[in-house]
């Protein structure tokens, strides 16, 4: 059963050049506003009973998500249902007047979920119970501390079971004394059906209250699936922004110590790793990525052969390729203009760890036919943990490993079932003499 | 359509709204060592300052009125209805801004604002209003069954101050100016409509140019009630109560298309 489902949601913001703008167009000048998307075509679905745990970088989008099923914040596309009765904890609260009582502002926040009279005065004691901030209750809000009045607001929140809980960063305020108590509230109310949309910096939260997580980066999905391998996603992507902003700046003021020779009667102009449309310095092992490498001629040349080679950190040779083996051998473009060529590489199957790239323009197979540009070390990149299982060395191969079950061993003929039973018992005979035969043979 | 059913949300609101008026009316005079007293105090001042000061020279302005409180009686019913006009009026300019913390947190029907705004304005008008009738029978100038003439009146003065308020409270999300020039307008408002001064009192040209003001029959129904002790001719009201539909239609038109951008730019 679906408890909350969203279809192709999407909020943009109007923009306006002045604050004018608003007014003129009002008035009827027409639009004057641009529209900043913060979310685009997000749609998915929650069952009843499942938590769904939200992750993405700061402005990601993940809070107006939140909003919008919150009933807060419009959306611009798309629709969403919800099956039941929603109770949200927003921006770390639930609208608490500062200058009203705890008790008044929990009477007036119960009225707003829905929460009849009666019910809210039944519920009073058990409210300040779980809050437990004591005399406090009768204080107003604002000598709160942040702690205080997010456990106040978690209280009233989940007084009565909702159908779909919205909780956005709340219990991040909270110390771990009320995180425990008020995940242990949570996973009941789960049990008895209700459905958790959760967005938290704590990966560990995601992970022990999660059953299901989103990755939201620049307002669109880009992952969803188990918590584990979403999270892990978002690390490496993290990783390797950090990583990129390492690299371009130890890349900038130094140049690096590339190495460039030949006789120039071609040069690279340029060389550049593109993920995505994008110039990168770090990518995850098996992305896939593009080289992007132009030259120019300032002779008119017979021929022209542009290749790329693949370094590890210590300078050995890992994978180099050039348009002679590739088949796309052809004349030099005229003298003065350029020629651009795109290798794209499928999936970057690099261990983790540091690599340079190096660029080549020659005619022929190989530099030594004739060497007009050789750009050693041109670009340094880093492959950073991605989805993949650790692994160690240069390559990263895409391995699946599975435990064969005894009768597959049995009826596979290059299953050696057989080899133990032999070996056995030449183990009582001497040693030396078995390996020795082995030798020889 | 889409109005009966935001209204309708707001209905399923009632124990927030009722709770939100209580409040606002505790709130006011919390935290104050007479309480009460304030309540009664301060407009009780207002009518004793304008009652001093011009009681004599607007006498002559209310020929056939004698009696020593004819002047407090004027002024005290026009000045009433106007109280409950232009506080829920200011009240509704900052609705949203001032809410945009509740706003922003919580799915509230947004018509649920203009309601607690509404309803405990009518509170405060009624607490003072008690006392006024209080003081009529007090001097023995109690008009009798009369006064249910004026439940249609006060209709039309809330319609009229909500939906300008209304109007007023969304274009303030998104130009703050207005709030303060509200502030301006209900003054100058104030000294163009007949409460403290008697409108034949003014220079017939001037009466003349001041026509559209849709509270001056207001004022003059109000007055009639209380002064003359007769219900009004009802024709005096068709004017006031067509620009209210007008305002209302408007106010909600507006609402309605910005509502979404509401919270956006909070």
């Amino acid at each position: 059963m679906v408890s909350l489902r969203a279809q192709g949601i999407g909020k943009a913001y109007r923009r306006y050049a002045q604050t004018s703008g608003r007014l003129r167009e009002w008035i009827g000048f027409g639009p004057q506003h641009e529209l900043i998307w913060v979310l685009r075509g997000v749609t998915f679905e929650v069952r009843r009973g499942e938590a769904l745990g939200i992750v993405g970088a700061n402005g990601a989008g993940k809070s107006t998500l939140l909003k919008v099923l919150a009933g807060t914040v419009r959306p611009t596309q798309g629709f969403y249902q919800v099956a039941g009765r929603v109770s949200a904890l927003l921006e770390l609260g639930i609208g608490f007047h500062p200058d009203f009582t705890g008790r008044q502002n929990v009477v007036m926040a119960s009225h707003l979920l829905g929460i009849s009279v009666e019910l809210t005065a039944e519920l009073m004691a058990d409210i300040e119970e779980f809050a437990e901030i004591g005399d406090y209750i009768d204080q107003p809000v604002r000598t709160y501390s942040s702690g205080m009045q997010v456990r106040l607001a978690f209280s009233v929140a989940t007084a009565v079971r909702p159908d779909l809980l919205i909780v956005d960063e709340a219990l991040s305020v909270g110390d771990t004394y009320f995180q425990h108590k008020s995940f242990d509230r949570i996973r009941r109310f789960r049990e008895q059906g209700t459905s958790l949309l959760f967005v938290s910096h704590m990966p560990g939260a995601i992970k022990t209250l999660c059953d299901r997580a989103l990755l939201i980066d620049q307002g669109v999905v880009v992952r969803d699936g188990d918590p584990d391998s979403v999270l892990d996603y978002y690390n490496a992507l993290v990783a390797r922004q950090h990583a990129e902003h390492e690299i371009r700046q130890s890349e900038s003021p130094a140049g690096v110590t590339s190495t460039r020779s030949g006789t120039s009667d071609a040069v690279i102009a340029s060389i550049e790793l593109l993920s995505a449309g994008k110039p990168v310095r770090a990518l995850c092992a098996g992305d896939p990525v593009t080289v992007r490498i132009v030259v120019e001629a300032r002779s008119a040349l017979r021929e022209v052969t542009v290749g790329f080679l693949v370094r590890d950190r210590l300078g050995n040779d890992v994978y180099g390729t050039n348009t002679f083996h590739l088949g796309l051998s052809r004349a030099g473009p005229e003298p003065g203009t350029r020629l651009a060529i795109d290798f794209e590489i499928v999936r970057m199957d690099l261990g983790v760890g540091s690599y340079s790239l190096t660029a080549a323009l020659h005619s022929g197979a190989t530099h030594t036919d004739g060497n007009f540009d050789w750009w050693d070390k041109a670009i340094v990149f880093q492959v950073v943990p991605g989805q993949r299982p650790h692994s160690i060395g240069t390559a990263s191969l895409d391995v699946r490993a599975r435990w064969l079950s005894e009768d597959e061993c049995e009826v596979h003929p290059s299953c050696p079932a057989d080899f133990l039973p032999r070996l056995q018992p030449s183990k009582g005979n001497d040693m030396s003499a078995g390996t020795s035969e082995g030798i020889k043979r | 359509m889409s109005t009966v059913r935001a209204l309708w949300s707001a209905w399923g609101f009632r124990d927030y709204i009722l709770a939100s008026v209580k409040r606002d009316f505790a709130s006011k005079y919390l935290g104050t060592q007479l309480g009460w007293f304030w309540a009664v105090a301060q407009p009780l001042a207002l009518i004793a300052i304008y009652t001093l000061v011009f009681a004599q020279v607007m006498k002559p302005a209310l020929p056939g009125h004698d009696s020593p409180w004819s002047y407090s009686i004027f002024l005290c019913s026009g000045l009433l209805v106007w109280q409950l006009f232009s506080e829920i009026l200011s009240r509704s300019v900052g609705i949203f801004v001032h809410n945009a913390n509740l706003l922003k947190k919580v799915n509230v029907p947004r018509f649920s604002l203009p309601a607690i705004v509404a309803l405990s304005s009518i509170a405060n008008f009624l607490v003072v209003f008690g006392l006024f009738l209080g003081f009529l029978t007090l001097i023995g100038a109690f008009p009798g069954g009369v006064v249910a003439a004026i439940v249609p009146l006060l209709a039309i003065v809330v319609a009229l101050a909500l939906g300008l308020g209304v109007l007023f409270g969304t274009v303030n999300v998104f130009y703050r100016d207005i709030e303060q020039s509200a502030t301006l307008l209900v003054s100058f408002w104030f000294w163009l409509t007949p409460i403290v001064y008697p409108a034949r009192a003014l220079p017939s040209w001037l009466e003349q140019s001041l026509a559209w003001n849709p509270m001056w029959p207001i004022v003059q129904y109000s007055q009639t009630i209380f002064l003359e002790a007769r219900v009004p001719e009802p024709g005096m009201l068709v004017y006031p109560a067509l620009v209210a539909i007008v305002v209302v239609v408007l106010g909600l038109h507006v609402f309605r298309r910005l509502s979404g951008d509401i919270v956006d730019e909070l």
